[in-house]
This record gives structure tokens, C-alpha cells and sequence, in this order.
């Protein structure tokens, strides 16, 4: 099969099937949905951190025209909490349910709901709902004050490693740095806002919901209101993006759809920006020491790499930031160890690249410092220590161009015209930076059903329950249809974000290329293997044949002696609408290889010391992923990243009022995430294209968030390169830069 | 949002009567009322809509000063070629404002009466002077980055004043025309603006119903060159950290009249009149704009997160004179 897959539609540059649709505006998204008797819920959200409360006043609110009910934890049905387990598909990072009694635990947590007949009129009664709290004196607000007051952090056995004896040989190595880096709390931030449209019918759930993983959410749902899976149905044909805010579902959804079914509406309820920042996950704060010891030739000797952060007060997420560490460079003595801490705030929860993007912001900065204390060119003391075996496992990578990207990354960019001294590299008022480092992201893949049919009028379908979430998941299923009948993609409909289709993968770790695309070959193939038995039939068009003797071919199928007939005119024959596969694909392979995608960043900044001015001009990135489905949406992928990236290295941080903990900056003014003018003047994208088909028959391992790793080192490590300056605390501000 | 009573204004007479009262606002463009009724900041009981009163014209007066309708959009202004020709600073500095959706609906008298972007104001709960006066001032301990101020501060409020066509006028010299209940007046533009001394809340000189009609330019200084620099983190679509609007006019290489203003470093539109007098008679050379820039900001005050403000004021001072005083090609 695989030189079929090869044929020219895998790995071309095609643009996105459903864009036509999104040009239009007849994509509908969550909050699109109109539905007739529609009422609008409001929330009311908490202004205080931490405590209890003490009343709510309702008695303005009730009068406001259109008020049709108000929740709140003394008015709101009985639910059940959700298992929340990943194997069960029925995870959730938030597990308290709303209004499950009088406390708040963070800002912007749900204290009621205004159901009313317009959106204007629900947010105007929830703003004349006042609620008196017990607020505590002493909320925390930032990990800094959790390490100072918070009591004991809770050490996150699971996702720590340790090999060697790393504390040991650190001390006994021979250069040695041990340096902290704090990376903030940070919000994805998609365009399009939460939203939940829901509606029952006869006791059956139907959600429209902004969501990167419908059956996650129907079985939430399910558990949540005591329903069989089958009588729940999540529907999320389009979203505005998501960067893992809208993996699980969130305490929103949940008050909506209790809401509609109180007050026997469909009741439609919109997240608004502000409560996105605090009420919807974000990436939590961390605190991260790094110790690095190297022998005189920049050999590695021992590496550590301890980590903290902030957690909610009823959940634990664990941001997991050494997972790249434990593998990425060859060294035998190696820890790396992870612990939470609660504080105030929203339940975190997976952020693009959660765990790397902070990860190898502090490994690959400490990279830089060593490479600069031992004299080595930092790409020099990267290659120096590259191996092709995962020492966390104890197994070879399945598929490693690191030196590659290495390579072609440093020859694009010109590397090797690099004057190592710092501020050497000047043009007029500016002081020009590079900086490098290593990006990395490990493969994923999980089970997934799919189902394809070929039509008797040319045209084919295909079905999963994944999603597309903007990154053209749409696009590339219908290639992979393509890719083995040969039929054009405009003649390939795709339908994909209903929980009601094939069960498919939630939209995240950058698997669901590398686990649906499978699923969508293996039901091709069954589709194809359905029409040539309806073929050999009777009154079939190779009535008697054996079916193991027919080809598919480009639409048509053959037996061994010249006979080719169209598969239209197989199922015309027979009057027949379609021949239909389903397939169920498995996870990936366990216990022969590691599953790693690998990568490098090179930067250059530019620093205008006369008016404190740092921009980044330039980025060149090569990028290991394996095969390339489509080198358009795949450039996309990277070339977003490194705008996220660079929003992450010099601009974002979501930030609270160490008195109140109040959230402080909480809108799209004062949240400050890159702009088109921030976008370097040049951006090349160097895709590798080797494919990987120990992991998969596409030999694709996902492309989603590598990029974003790495990249705030990358312009971290420029900026020393043009200033001196080494800052350990994201973001980067010009105040740091400003000569002392 | 709350429901409010609407009025369409057909002349600036019905609109003055139409706005009766405290509980009243116009609405020009939108782009600060809007936003704030819709957070619940502002809670008008009444909207009188100015879009419509015949407001919209840029007319050059025989005096040689520039005269610009209330209604005028940001875009319009920083396009008009009188503008572009004789007012550069006040075309970039409009330019480097918002973004280009907001200055197509933003408007030249909403702009000069645009409201703080303090955090702590735009919250609905944190003490705020300036929202609930007598309060206390949570930005004083609290972040004090990016909006608030070293320049024309008070124990009761440090929040800036953001806008960048107001540090323009400022600069150029203004007059603002208003109209109430009482007939026409107008009003120096450095006067328009006032400092938050004990009394936040009360920000600017128009009494209750009267309307902005039009922004009167002073005619541009003879022979002068004119630039506006503003600093931030990214490079688009922030309010300034700082910025600095400056008019020189040289003779030789000595500097025979200058203006500065500043953005983003002060309590309102700053002018920095002490500056622009030492540099007057001085060469125009990097140690007279570092002077200047340091007389600037004397006696400012740093609060706990925006000191870095002071150094890069100076630096807006310092460039932006470098810029306006280069040999041209
Ligand atoms: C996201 C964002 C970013 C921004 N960035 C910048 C920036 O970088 N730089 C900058 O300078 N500005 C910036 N602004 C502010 C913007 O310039 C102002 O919102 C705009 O100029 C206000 O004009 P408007 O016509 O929309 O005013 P409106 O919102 O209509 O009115 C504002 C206020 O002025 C009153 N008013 C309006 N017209 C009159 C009149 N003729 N007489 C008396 N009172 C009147 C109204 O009652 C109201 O109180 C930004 C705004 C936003 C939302
Ligand atoms: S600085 Fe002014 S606007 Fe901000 S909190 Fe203080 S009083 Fe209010």
C-alpha cells in the first residue's frame, strides 16, 4: 500500500476543503446555532479568590425584563461528577461541578446563572445579581506567594524519571551551572469565545459545543447527568480554534445544558473573554531549576531538572516540562521530577505543547549558558550530545533528523557566520541576536474508528468523531480517501466533529492526523473490499471472479486480464448507492521504539538599545515530524507556532493582584499576544519529510505543537546574544534590557 | 448591558438639550462607550447619538490654524493632507494608535474624551477613585506597568491618559471648542485635560451637556519639522509606554523653537514646556536632546513596576528630536 499512499496527494500543498465554507460564514459554530425557543444564559462570576458565599440578592435581577430563572448553589438540579479518566474517555481537568455548593476557590469561578429570554437581557440581570462573600484575607495569587504560604507541594510520582545518579555526578562534574528559570501563567486565548448551545428532547441531550474532543464530551455529559452514552449527542463541526482550552469540557457546558433542561429551552450560553482567562484552563506558572554538569569536551555528565507548579485548589494538573528533557540529549545521569501546589486559580490544563513549550524554554535556555561557560558554539554543544536512543525508555527512536534539521536549519539561516561575542553584530542603531535551540515533541497515537463509502455518483464519504479545529483535519482525510481511490479531492465530503460518527480521536498532542488517518485507509480499503464483493455477485459486473484477483485502481476496478470498470458503473449495475467500509485502528506500538518528532529553531533579534526596542526579525526553523500529509496546512501549523512562541518569549503573561487575586489582565487590550507587526520579516519553514512507518502506514507523527517548543529559548538565547542580558523569567521586557 | 433611553441628535442644539444631566453620554463612535457599558463601568440612563451632526469637515482658517470637526474619524485626520503636510506629528501619532478598524469609527472629540485603560477601574470591584470616588487607588501597590503614570500623579489616582492624538495637540497647541446649554466657549487644550489631584473622577473642563464641535489647531510653527515616536511592547495595537511628540524648528544647526509633548508617562496630554525651553538656542545635537529630556522628567514619580518609564521617555525625547532635526536626503 504504501507506494499508493505515496502517489502524489500525500504530502501535496493543498488548500483547506472547507475553506470556501468559512469564506462564506455558512461554518457554523457553537454559538451560530439559533434555535427556535432559544433563551440565553449569563453567568454571574465570582469577584472574590477564595471563600464563601454568604447571600445572593436576587431580588433586583428577578424584575429585569426577560429574566426567566436564575441559578446558583441553592437553586440547581443534582448532578453526578464525572470519573474522569482519560481510558474511560470521560476526562475533565475542572471536576467540581457548578454550583455544587457556597465556595469559591478562584476569580471568575461560576456563582450563578441568569436564564433569560435575550443575551442583552441575561447579561444586564447578571449584573444586577449581588452577592455578598466571605472573602479569605489572603488568597493566592501567584505561585510565588503558593511557595511562600501554600503548605507542602505534592510531588507528581507518574511523570518523574531519574536514571544514574544524577545528584552525585553533578557534584563531582567538572563544569557545573544550576540556574532557575520561572515561566508565567498564560491563556490560549482562541478567537472564538466557549460557547454551549444546548437542547433536550425527550430526555435525550443534544450539545453544540466549542469542543476539540466530541466523544470525551458526550461521555462527560453522559456521566454528568446520569444518561447512557447513546442518549447524549456533542456536535462541533467548526471551531475558533482551541490550543487545548477546549479539550474537556468545562463547568460552562455543563450549567448550560442544566439550565436548558430546568427551564425546558434550548438555552445557549457564550463564555465572555474575560472568564475565558480565568473560568475555561490556562498554563499554569512554573518555577524550574536546572542543573547541568559537562565534561571539557561538552560531553554531558549529569543533568537535573526539577519543577513546580501552580495547581487549582480541587484539582491537580501537572505540568509536565521535563518529558523532553529525559530524552532529548544523551546523558546517563539524568532526574527530572515535577510537583504542584494549589493556589487560586481555574483548574490548569493542556496548553499547545503543555509541559515542552515551558520545558525546553528553561532546558534549552540552559543549554545556551552552558555552551557559553564551556566556549562551544551552542550548536556545536547540542550536536555533541545527540542520541538516537531514548534513555527514559531504553529504546531506540523510531525516526530521528535532528542532525539534519540541525544542519539545514544553521545552513538556511547562516549560522555559521555567528560572532560569539555578545553585542558584536550591529546594523545602525540596532544590535542584531541569534540564538538557537532544539525543539521536540513526543508521538502520539490512540485507537480510532472511521467509516467510508463510495457512492454510485462518483463521490465519496468519510466520517469520524475527531475534529477539525482549523488545522485541516477535513483536508487531509479527504487525501488519504484520494490517496487510494484515486477520486479528486471536491468529490470527497468529509464529516468530522459529531459524536454520533465513528468513535475518533479528541483534537490534541498532535496525534489525530497520525491515529485517524489509519482508520480513514484501513474503511477505504473495507469500502473497496465491499465493492468487489458486490462485484463477483450476481449480475455483477465480474459476476463469478475471485475477489482476491481484482485490483483497485484510480476509480476502477481490474481483474488480472484486462477488464477495468469504473467503480460507478460496478454499483450502477446493481443499482446500488454505495460500498461502504468501517475499520477500528489500534494505538501505537508499544515496546519496540520511541515515538519522538525533533526539530530546531534559529532566531535573530534585533535590539535597539537607544529606545529599549526588541523585535524579532527573522526565524528559520527545520522541523523532524515524519511525512508530510500537506505542506500547506503543515508550514501553517509551524509558521503559527512560532508567532505563539514568540508571544510566549516576549509578551505573554496572564497576570493576578497579589492583595485581591483578582485577575489583572483580562481582555484582549491588556493580554498582550503578538500582532501582524510583530511577525518577523522573514519566516522559512523547512519541513524534512521522512516518513515514519514504524509508526504508522502514513509514516505522519503530527505537527500540531512542535513548534512551539523551543522557540522562546530560541529568541531567549538571541537576546543574550545581543545584550548580555540572560533572562530566566518569561516574558522578556524591555525594563530587563534597559542598562542598569 | 443595561437597557438605555436613545435619542438621534439632528443639530447640536437638540443634542445639548437632549443631554440632560449627569446620567447622559453622547456616543460619537463607540469605540470607549461601548465598551465600558458593556463591562458595566459606565451606566448612562440616556445615549444622545452625535453620529449625523454636521461635524465632519477639516477647514483651514484664514488665520492659517486647521479647524476639525468633533465627527472627524481618526482615519480621516491622520489622512487629510493639510494634516499629513503641516501636522506630521499629529498624523503618526494618530497612525500609531489602535488598530485601523477602530480609528475608522473612532472620532476626534470621542478621542480627546476617551476614559483610562486602568485595570483596576475597568474591573467593577478594586477601590477606584476615579469609578467610585473616595474609594482608595488599587493601582498604588498593585500593577502599575503598562497604563499608569510618572508624571501629574496624585495619592488618588496615577492612571494615564491614553490617547496619541492628544499628546499631538498637545503639542501643536489647541483650542477646543465646546457648546451647552449656555451658548459656545472654547478651551485652551492644555487646559481640557485635568491633572486627578483629589478629585479623580472629575477629568476633563467640559460642564454637564456641553458637546465638543471642533478641535482648532494653531498654525504650524514656521519652518518647523514635527514627528511623533511611540514605544510599547509589541509593535502594534498597544497603548504607549511612552511617547514623545516633538516640533523643532532650526536655523543652522541651532534650535530656534521646539515643542515636546509626552504620552503614556503622565496623568494627562503632558506638555514638557521646561524642556522645550532649554533646548531653544541650543545646537541640535544628542547632548542638548539628553538635557531636555532629563529637565522632562524632573520630578517624576516611579511606582512599584513602571520606573523603567522614566529612562524610556527620555529615550522617546531623544529620538524623536534625533528624527526631527536629521539632515534629509
Ligand atoms: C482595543 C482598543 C485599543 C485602543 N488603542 C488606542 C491607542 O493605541 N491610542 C489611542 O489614542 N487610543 C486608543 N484607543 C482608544 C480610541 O482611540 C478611543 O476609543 C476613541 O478615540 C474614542 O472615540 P469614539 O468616537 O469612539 O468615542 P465614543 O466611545 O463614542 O465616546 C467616548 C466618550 O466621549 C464622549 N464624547 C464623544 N463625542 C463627544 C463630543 N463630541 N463631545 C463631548 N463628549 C463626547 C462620550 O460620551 C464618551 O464618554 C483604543 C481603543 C480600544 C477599544
Ligand atoms: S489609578 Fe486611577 S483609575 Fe486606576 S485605580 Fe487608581 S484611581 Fe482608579
Amino acid at each position: 500500500m504504501t507506494d499508493k499512499i505515496q502517489a502524489k496527494i500525500i504530502g501535496a500543498s493543498k488548500p483547506r476543503i472547507d475553506g470556501p465554507q468559512k469564506l462564506r460564514g455558512e461554518a457554523m459554530y457553537a454559538a451560530d446555532h439559533h434555535l427556535p425557543n432559544m433563551a440565553y444564559a449569563y453567568g454571574v462570576f465570582s469577584t472574590v479568590a477564595s471563600g464563601t458565599i454568604d447571600h445572593i440578592d436576587l431580588s433586583k435581577a428577578k424584575q429585569m425584563p426577560g429574566v426567566i430563572d436564575i441559578f446558583h448553589h441553592d437553586h440547581f438540579p443534582d448532578l453526578y461528577r464525572t470519573p474522569s479518566s482519560f481510558a474511560q474517555e470521560n476526562k475533565v481537568d475542572e471536576t467540581r461541578l457548578p454550583f455544587e455548593d457556597g465556595k469559591v476557590y478562584y476569580p471568575g469561578q461560576f456563582v450563578a446563572l441568569v436564564v433569560a429570554d435575550t443575551f442583552a437581557n441575561a447579561r444586564a440581570a447578571a449584573y444586577a445579581v449581588k452577592v455578598d462573600y466571605s472573602a479569605d484575607a489572603e488568597p493566592i495569587a501567584t505561585l510565588s506567594q503558593a511557595l511562600e504560604r501554600g503548605g507542602e507541594p505534592k510531588t507528581a510520582k507518574s511523570s518523574g524519571h531519574s536514571r544514574g545518579n544524577p545528584d552525585s555526578a553533578y557534584e563531582s562534574s567538572t563544569n557545573r551551572i544550576d540556574v532557575t528559570y520561572v515561566t508565567p501563567m498564560e491563556t490560549h486565548n482562541p478567537m472564538e469565545m466557549h460557547a454551549s448551545t444546548a437542547s433536550w428532547e425527550n430526555g435525550d441531550l443534544v450539545l453544540y459545543e466549542a469542543s476539540q474532543g466530541v466523544i470525551f464530551a458526550r461521555n462527560v455529559m453522559a456521566k454528568v447527568f446520569g444518561l447512557a452514552p447513546e442518549r447524549v449527542e456533542v456536535r462541533s463541526p467548526f471551531i475558533g480554534s482551541g490550543f487545548g482550552s477546549k479539550l474537556w469540557i468545562w463547568p460552562h457546558a455543563i450549567a448550560a445544558a442544566a439550565a436548558s433542561r430546568e427551564v425546558g429551552r434550548p438555552v445557549q450560553l457564550v463564555v465572555p473573554r474575560q472568564q475565558m482567562f480565568t473560568t475555561t484552563g490556562h498554563r499554569p506558572p512554573t518555577q524550574q531549576q536546572i542543573r547541568i554538569g559537562a565534561d571539557d569536551n561538552g560531553k554531558l555528565t549529569a543533568l537535573t531538572h526539577d519543577s513546580i507548579n501552580t495547581t487549582s485548589m480541587v484539582d491537580t494538573y501537572v505540568e509536565s516540562t521535563g518529558s523532553c528533557t529525559k530524552s532529548l540529549y544523551d546523558c546517563e545521569n539524568l532526574r527530572v521530577s515535577h510537583a504542584t501546589i494549589g493556589a487560586n486559580h481555574g483548574t490548569p490544563t493542556s496548553m499547545r505543547a503543555p509541559g515542552a513549550a515551558p520545558g525546553l524554554f528553561a532546558l534549552e535556555s540552559a543549554m545556551d549558558e552552558m555552551a557559553e561557560k564551556l566556549n562551544m558554539d551552542p550548536l556545536e554543544f547540542r550536536k555533541a550530545n545527540y542520541t538516537e536512543r531514548d534513555q527514559s525508555m531504553d529504546l531506540p527512536f523510531s525516526s530521528i533528523h535532528l542532525m539534519e534539521a540541525f544542519d539545514k536549519g544553521a545552513e538556511k539561516f547562516g549560522w555559521a557566520k555567528r560572532d560569539h561575542a555578545v553585542g558584536s553584530m550591529r546594523d545602525g542603531d540596532e544590535i542584531i541576536g541569534w540564538g538557537m535551540a532544539a525543539c521536540n515533541w513526543e508521538a502520539l497515537k490512540m485507537n480510532c474508528d472511521a467509516r467510508v463509502s463510495l457512492r454510485a455518483d462518483g463521490t465519496a464519504y468519510a466520517s469520524c468523531a475527531t475534529q477539525d479545529i482549523g488545522t485541516g483535519t477535513y483536508t487531509i482525510v479527504a487525501q488519504a480517501v484520494s490517496s487510494i481511490t484515486g477520486i479528486p479531492l471536491d468529490k470527497i465530503e468529509v464529516e468530522l466533529g459529531d459524536s454520533s460518527y465513528p468513535s475518533g480521536p479528541v483534537s490534541g498532542g498532535s496525534w489525530a492526523t497520525a491515529t485517524t488517518l489509519p482508520a480513514i485507509a484501513e474503511a477505504t480499503r473495507s469500502a473497496i473490499e465491499a465493492l468487489k464483493s458486490y462485484a463477483i455477485g450476481d449480475g455483477g459486473a465480474f459476476a463469478g471472479a475471485k475477489a482476491d484477483d481484482l485490483s483497485f485502481d484510480d476509480g476502477k476496478l481490474s481483474d488480472g486480464d484486462g477488464k477495468s470498470v469504473a467503480y460507478t458503473d460496478v454499483l450502477g449495475q446493481l443499482k446500488l448507492a454505495n460500498a461502504d467500509g468501517e475499520a477500528h485502528t489500534p494505538g501505537a506500538p508499544q515496546g519496540e521504539y520511541s515515538f519522538r518528532s525533533f526539530g530546531a529553531h534559529f532566531v535573530e533579534v534585533r535590539w535597539d538599545p537607544g529606545i529599549s526596542r526588541l523585535r524579532v526579525s527573522r526565524v528559520v526553523s527545520a522541523i523532524d515530524v515524519g511525512q508530510i500529509i500537506n505542506e500547506k496546512t503543515s508550514a501553517n501549523q509551524v509558521e503559527g507556532a512560532i508567532a505563539m512562541g514568540i508571544g510566549m518569549a516576549l509578551f505573554e503573561a496572564t497576570e493576578y493582584d497579589e492583595r485581591s487575586g483578582l485577575p489583572v489582565n483580562n481582555n484582549y487590550a491588556e493580554y498582550l499576544v503578538p500582532v501582524h507587526a510583530d511577525q518577523p520579516d522573514s519566516v522559512d519553514v523547512i519541513l524534512l519529510d521522512h516518513p515514519d512507518y514504524a509508526f504508522n502506514e502514513f509514516g505522519a507523527r503530527g505537527i500540531g505543537e512542535i513548534g512551539v517548543t523551543g522557540m522562546a529559548a530560541a529568541v531567549a538565547n538571541a537576546v543574550h546574544h545581543a545584550t548580555g542580558k540572560r533572562i530566566r523569567e518569561l516574558p522578556i521586557r524591555l525594563e530587563q534590557l534597559m542598562s542598569a | 448591558m443595561r437597557n438605555f433611553e436613545y435619542q438621534k441628535a439632528d443639530s447640536v442644539n437638540a443634542a445639548v438639550t437632549a443631554h440632560a444631566g449627569q446620567a447622559s453620554s453622547f456616543v460619537a463612535g463607540g469605540t470607549t462607550l461601548l465598551d465600558l457599558v458593556k463591562i458595566d463601568i459606565m451606566q448612562p440612563e440616556r445615549v444622545v447619538d452625535v453620529n449625523g451632526l454636521p461635524l465632519y469637515d477639516v477647514e483651514a482658517l484664514d488665520d492659517g490654524r486647521l479647524k476639525i470637526g468633533a465627527m472627524v474619524s481618526n482615519t480621516d485626520l491622520a489622512y487629510h493632507p493639510t494634516v499629513v503636510e503641516k501636522y506630521a506629528v499629529l498624523s503618526e501619532a494618530l497612525l500609531s494608535g489602535a488598530s485601523t478598524s477602530l480609528r475608522n469609527k473612532a472620532t476626534t472629540g470621542g478621542n480627546v474624551m476617551q476614559r483610562v485603560r486602568c485595570p483596576y477601574f475597568r474591573d467593577g470591584v478594586s477601590a477606584c477613585n476615579k469609578r467610585e470616588p473616595g474609594s482608595g487607588c488599587a493601582a498604588i501597590g498593585g500593577h502599575n506597568r503598562s497604563v499608569h503614570a510618572v508624571l501629574g500623579t496624585s495619592e488618588q489616582c496615577i492612571a494615564t491618559h491614553p490617547s496619541d492624538m492628544c499628546v499631538a495637540m498637545a503639542a501643536i497647541g489647541a483650542k477646543v471648542l465646546v457648546t451647552g446649554p449656555n451658548g459656545e466657549r472654547e478651551i485652551d487644550f492644555l487646559d481640557f485635560h485635568l491633572l486627578p489631584g483629589d478629585s479623580p473622577e472629575k477629568e476633563h473642563a467640559l460642564d454637564v451637556d456641553e458637546l465638543i464641535t471642533h478641535v482648532v489647531l494653531d498654525a504650524p510653527i514656521e519652518g518647523s519639522r514635527s514627528t511623533y515616536l511611540k514605544l510599547r511592547d509589541r509593535a502594534s495595537y498597544q497603548f504607549a509606554l511612552a511617547s514623545s511628540g516633538v516640533i523643532v524648528a532650526t536655523e543652522g544647526n541651532t534650535i530656534r523653537d521646539a515643542r515636546i509633548a509626552l504620552g503614556g508617562v503622565g496623568t494627562k496630554p503632558w506638555r514638557a514646556r521646561e524642556a522645550e525651553q532649554a533646548l531653544i538656542g541650543e545646537p541640535a545635537t544628542e547632548q542638548s536632546f539628553k538635557k531636555a529630556a532629563e529637565i522632562a522628567f524632573k520630578g517624576a514619580t516611579p511606582y512599584e513596576h513602571n520606573a523603567f518609564k522614566i529612562p524610556l521617555g527620555q529615550q522617546a525625547i531623544v529620538r524623536s528630536l534625533t528624527h526631527a532635526t536629521a539632515a534629509r536626503a
